[in-house]
Order: structure tokens, then C-alpha cells, then sequence
């Protein structure tokens, strides 16, 4: 309050008080116009001209002028390729989170207590996480190499048979197999956010629950976890929203194959544009992405996160 | 803190040590091994990793290390993905700084709405925009295959996050400096210039590194924007790895060498991809 009085005060000191409130605009839009008009040229101009493409049978060669209303859209909504490329994204999201969620939690849990080391572990967690997806994505692709990869002969060392076509190569486990390498580069990430939140529930509450007798089971279940949820329901968030984008780690391990068995919506539409030139297909793929991706996150936002502001005003 | 320390530390009790290391041993081995078996395996020859995968190399070969390090197209991948890195990162702190800046200090009508425009920017997936970008960088710009092509649309996707870090970041900063200079007659911007950015320093190598880690990762957009000469190091490594997959410790030499920068990074600046990373989360 009091500072609002001075900054009132010294504004009514200076010599050009008509100028302000224009003066302030002009500063204003000096500060916030270079990074609005990047924002507009390479984030908001491309995704409206995808919208653009999509009502558009284009190459690319040629002026944007062969207009065909939704039929895009209905190719693509028809396109098995591409409602299995949406299966693919939904069972990345729903896995990552059924199996990132559970482990993260088990071993921020365990990690969180005074020991020996602590700090090295947690830097060697997250090593996966600061790596490319490329990267991580070429050294388990040769991991994962039939016959000659370390994988096949770690099973074979132990009487197990791999499949014979390769873990990547069968269309039945691709996905899975995928799955398991975003699992392995991810969870360093939910493990860390995790270790974060529990760092702010307060030394005190652990000291009433020992007092109270409380054994190290019952005190993780009643205060640490229920403590963490918005850390958890925040981070479910950034996983689901990094999940419904998948492209890097999959371009490197499979390519969208074998016979489309791991396409992603992101996958589908760079193949489309780049591959096939068809922009319009790309188009209209772009903007379902962005519509599902848009909608997954307004009802998260308002079904589950909107209970955090809510407590936090309660 | 005297009374905490002679307390008993949090969660010790049924907490079995003996247990909890092992856990932690058997997660790091799965979360370090795969790395550390590309390393290992960089010292391998082909003959010895389709012989004995497993165990430390006998002998250790150097050559495929000092293969790809004495040759030239390593060192240009490198160069390119450090330039267009720096680029992305300068003009992704430089442009957000200033934006967070009125965002965070000054109280004008649509502040809050100017705002969401940044947090709504979090929630476009490049993806959807990559075809158009292509387009536009390729023919309309003419800035294909350049350094500045890839690095000026890594930045505005950048900018979102950097000015939602940022905001909170300068708004908690005393107000008794920033009004003490304007009193003493300084403009908006001196301010903004000689008191609002050193003293924001911490937010702004936070946000540094998450852009440029961010970037030097990136492969969406430079496997559609740059060829040859101009590619980076994820475009080099896939483009290796698929050119020679039948010379499996080669790849695995080339992968190791193209992670190290990351790596040496993320240990010397550890602390503040954390405090950057839990602060996107809790804002």
C-alpha cells in the first residue's frame, strides 16, 4: 500500500505529467512488440496457415487456389493410418502416465530422506531426461538391433527367445517397446518434480506424525502423497501435452513402422508433408492435432487443475 | 535447526537402508546403463560387440573415437549446433526479459489478457506448425538452410516459456530500487537496463540454459529446415547412424562424442535447469 502511495507521488513530482499515461504506452510497446511480432511471424502466422492449407487441395507448386471446403478433413478422419496414429498418441499419453506416475512417486519417496549419495543419484536419474531424443533414440535403436543388439543377447544369454523380427520390427510390440524407451527417458523428469514437491511439505509434519506414532508407511500415504498432488496433477499435465506431440524419439526408432504401427499424429503429418507433399492433408491433420491437444488440456485445466486454485483460495 | 538435527531425519523410521540402496542402484543401472553401454561400446570393435557385448572392452580401441574426431563433418555439426543455439538463446532472453519486464511492473489495461497470450503460447505444439514454417523460412523468408532460418523460429517458440518463468521473477523483486531511480530522474528503460536486468540475472541464466539446451536438442525443425553442411548434431547423429548401421561401434562412438556437450552443461549448470524446470511447473 505504502509503495502505491510513493509511485503515485513520485509520478505527480515529474515535470511532463500530461505525457504519462502516452509515455507509458510508447514504453509499453517497446518492451513487449519485438517479442509479440516474432511470437505472430513463426508461431501464430504458420499455425493459421495450416488451418489455411487444410481447406486446399496443394502440393505445393503452384498459386492456393483449388479450394475443397472439409473434404481434407474427411480424408484424414477416414484415414486408418491416421485414427490408428491417434490410438498410438492416446495410449502414450495414458501409459506414461500409468507408469511414470506410480514409479516416480515410489522413488521420490525413497529417495527423499537424508543419505549417503543422494545428490549423484539424483543427477544420474535425470542424465536420460538432458539427453536429445535423438540420441537416446539412436543408442536404444542399436540396443535394440535384432540378433547383434544387446537386448537380443542379454535374452538369448538367458534361454529367453527375442522376437525374431526385432523389437522394433514386429508390428505387435513396436509400440510397446517404444513406450518402454519414453518411460526410461522421461520418468528422470517426474522423479525430479517430485523430489521438488515433496522438498516443500514442511519438516514439522513429519515430526507431529512420528510423534504421534505414526509408522513411515502411513506417513508417506496420509501426508506425502496427498501433499504432492498438485506437483502431480502438474506434472500428468506436461507429460500429457509432451506425449500428444510424439515425434522426435519415434522418427529415429521406428519411423512411424513397421506397417504403420507406431505413426503418431505428429508422425502422419510430417510424412504427408514432406514425403507426399500433400500440404492440405498435412493441414488438416495439423489443426485435429491442435484440437485435441487444445481440448485435453482446457478440461484438465478446468476438471482437475482448477481444484488446485480452488483449495488454494479455500 | 538445532532441535531439527537431534530429531530423527524424515521418513527414517521402517525406512530399511539396505533397501533403499538397492532400489537406487537397480534405477540408476537402468537409467546410466544404456549410456554407459554406448560409451563402452565406442571402445569396442564391431568384431568384439557382436562377440562380447557385456563387461569392460579387451582390448580398449581408441580408433573410432579418434575417427570421428578427426573427421570433419563431426566438428561442423558441432559448429552449427552451437551458433544456432547461441542465437536461439539471445534472442529468446533478450526479447523475453523485455516483455516480462512491463508484464511484471507496470499496471496497465489488458496486462492479464497480454499475459495469456504468452501462457496460450505454451500449449502450441511446434509440431502443428513445422509444414507452414517450413514454407514461410524456405520461400518466403529465403532463409532455408541457414543459421538464422532455424534459429529465429526456436526462439519464438522459446519466448512463451521464458516470459512465464520471468514474470514472477521480476515481479518479486523489491520495488524500493526501481522507484528510488526514478526519483533520482532515471527513464523507464535506464531502469529496466541498470537495475531490472543484473538484478534479475539468476531468472535470466535460467531460462538461458532451458532455451538453449532446448535448442541444441531440437530436431523437428532443423531436419526440415537444413542439409548438409548445415545440419546439426541430432540431424548428424540419425543421419550416421542410419548411413553406417552396419558399423554398430561407430555409431555408438559418434552418439557418445554428440552427447558430452549436453551432458557438461547440464552438470555445471545442474541447479539451475532444476530451479527453472520446478518453477515452470509450480507457476
Amino acid at each position: 500500500m505504502s509503495s502505491e502511495a510513493t509511485t503515485g507521488a513520485v509520478a505527480s513530482e515529474r515535470p511532463h505529467r500530461p505525457h504519462d499515461g502516452w509515455r507509458k504506452w510508447a514504453e509499453i510497446a517497446f518492451f513487449v512488440t519485438p517479442a509479440l511480432a516474432l511470437m505472430a511471424l513463426f508461431v501464430a502466422w504458420p499455425i493459421i496457415t495450416a488451418a489455411r492449407f487444410s481447406l486446399y487441395d496443394w502440393k505445393g507448386l503452384g498459386p492456393l487456389d483449388d479450394f475443397v471446403g472439409f473434404e481434407n478433413y474427411a480424408e484424414v478422419l477416414a484415414d486408418d493410418v491416421f485414427r490408428d496414429a491417434v490410438a498410438h498418441n492416446m495410449i502414450i499419453v495414458v501409459g506414461s502416465i500409468i507408469v511414470q506416475l506410480p514409479l516416480g512417486v515410489a522413488i521420490a519417496l525413497l529417495l527423499n530422506r537424508k543419505m549417503a549419495g543422494q545428490g549423484v543419484l539424483r543427477t544420474l536419474i535425470f542424465v536420460p531426461y538432458v539427453l536429445a531424443e535423438v540420441i537416446a533414440g539412436v543408442i536404444w535403436f542399436q540396443l535394440l538391433q535384432p540378433e547383434y543388439g544387446l537386448v537380443d543377447a542379454l535374452m538369448n544369454g538367458i534361454g529367453l527367445s527375442p522376437p525374431e523380427q526385432g523389437w522394433l520390427g514386429t508390428p505387435e510390440v513396436a509400440l510397446w517397446v517404444v513406450l518402454a524407451v519414453l518411460t526410461w527417458k522421461y520418468l528422470g523428469l517426474a522423479v525430479l518434480l517430485f523430489l521438488a514437491g515433496l522438498q516443500g511439505v514442511s519438516e514439522e509434519l513429519y515430526e507431529a506424525a512420528q510423534l504421534d506414532g505414526a509408522s513411515w508407511w502411513q506417513t508417506q500415504w496420509r501426508i506425502s502423497i496427498p501433499l504432492l498432488g498438485p506437483t502431480i496433477r502438474t506434472w500428468c499435465f506436461l507429460s500429457m501435452i509432451g506425449s500428444i506431440q510424439c515425434f522426435d524419439m519415434i522418427w529415429v526408432l521406428t519411423g512411424g513402422g513397421p506397417a504403420d504401427a507406431t505413426t503418431t499424429m505428429a508422425t502422419y503429418l510430417i510424412d504427408e508433408g514432406t514425403n507426399r507433399h500433400n500440404y492440405g492433408i498435412a493441414g488438416a491433420a495439423s489443426v485435429v492435432l491442435f484440437a485435441i491437444a487444445f481440448v485435453m488440456a482446457l478440461v484438465y485445466q478446468l476438471v482437475v487443475l482448477r481444484r488446485d486454485t480452488k483449495e488454494a483460495a479455500v | 535447526m538445532s532441535v531439527r538435527t537431534n530429531l530423527a531425519p524424515r521418513g527414517k523410521r521402517g525406512g530399511n537402508n539396505v533397501l533403499v540402496y538397492l532400489v537406487s542402484l537397480i534405477v540408476v543401472a537402468i537409467t546410466v546403463g544404456p549410456v554407459l553401454y554406448g560409451a563402452m561400446g565406442g571402445f569396442r570393435t564391431n568384431a568384439q560387440l557382436a562377440e562380447k557385448p557385456t563387461g569392460l572392452p579387451d582390448p580398449w580401441v581408441t580408433s573410432n573415437y579418434s575417427g570421428v574426431l578427426s573427421g570433419g563433418s563431426f566438428w561442423t555439426y558441432a559448429v552449427n549446433s552451437t551458433v544456432i543455439a547461441v542465437i536461439t538463446t539471445l534472442v529468446a532472453v533478450v526479447f523475453g526479459v523485455m516483455a516480462a519486464y512491463p508484464l511484471a511492473r507496470y499496471k496497465f489495461k489488458g496486462r492479464e489478457a497480454l499475459f495469456m497470450v504468452f501462457v496460450l503460447g505454451l500449449l502450441f505444439p511446434a509440431a502443428v506448425a513445422v509444414i507452414p514454417l517450413f514454407i514461410l523460412v524456405t520461400r518466403d523468408l529465403g532463409m532455408g538452410n541457414t543459421w538464422w532460418g532455424v534459429a529465429l523460429p526456436q526462439a519464438a517458440f522459446a519466448l512463451p516459456l521464458t516470459v512465464v518463468i520471468l514474470r514472477p521473477f521480476l515481479m518479486a523483486l523489491p520495488r524500493e530500487l526501481e522507484e528510488a531511480a526514478l526519483i533520482d530522474g532515471a527513464s523507464r528503460i535506464g531502469v529496466f537496463w541498470r537495475i531490472m536486468l543484473p538484478l534479475s540475472m539468476p531468472g535470466v541464466i535460467t531460462v538461458a540454459v532451458l532455451a538453449f539446451v532446448t535448442s541444441w536438442n531440437a530436431y523437428i525443425l532443423p531436419l526440415l529446415l537444413l542439409q548438409d553442411d548445415m545440419r546439426t548434431l541430432p540431424l548428424g547423429v540419425a543421419d550416421f547412424s542410419t548411413e553406417h548401421s552396419a558399423d554398430t561401434a561407430g555409431v555408438l562412438a559418434f552418439t557418445t562424442i554428440a552427447m558430452i556437450p549436453a551432458l557438461v552443461l547440464f552438470l555445471a549448470l545442474q541447479r539451475r535447469i532444476v530451479s527453472g524446470l520446478q518453477g515452470a511447473v509450480k507457476g
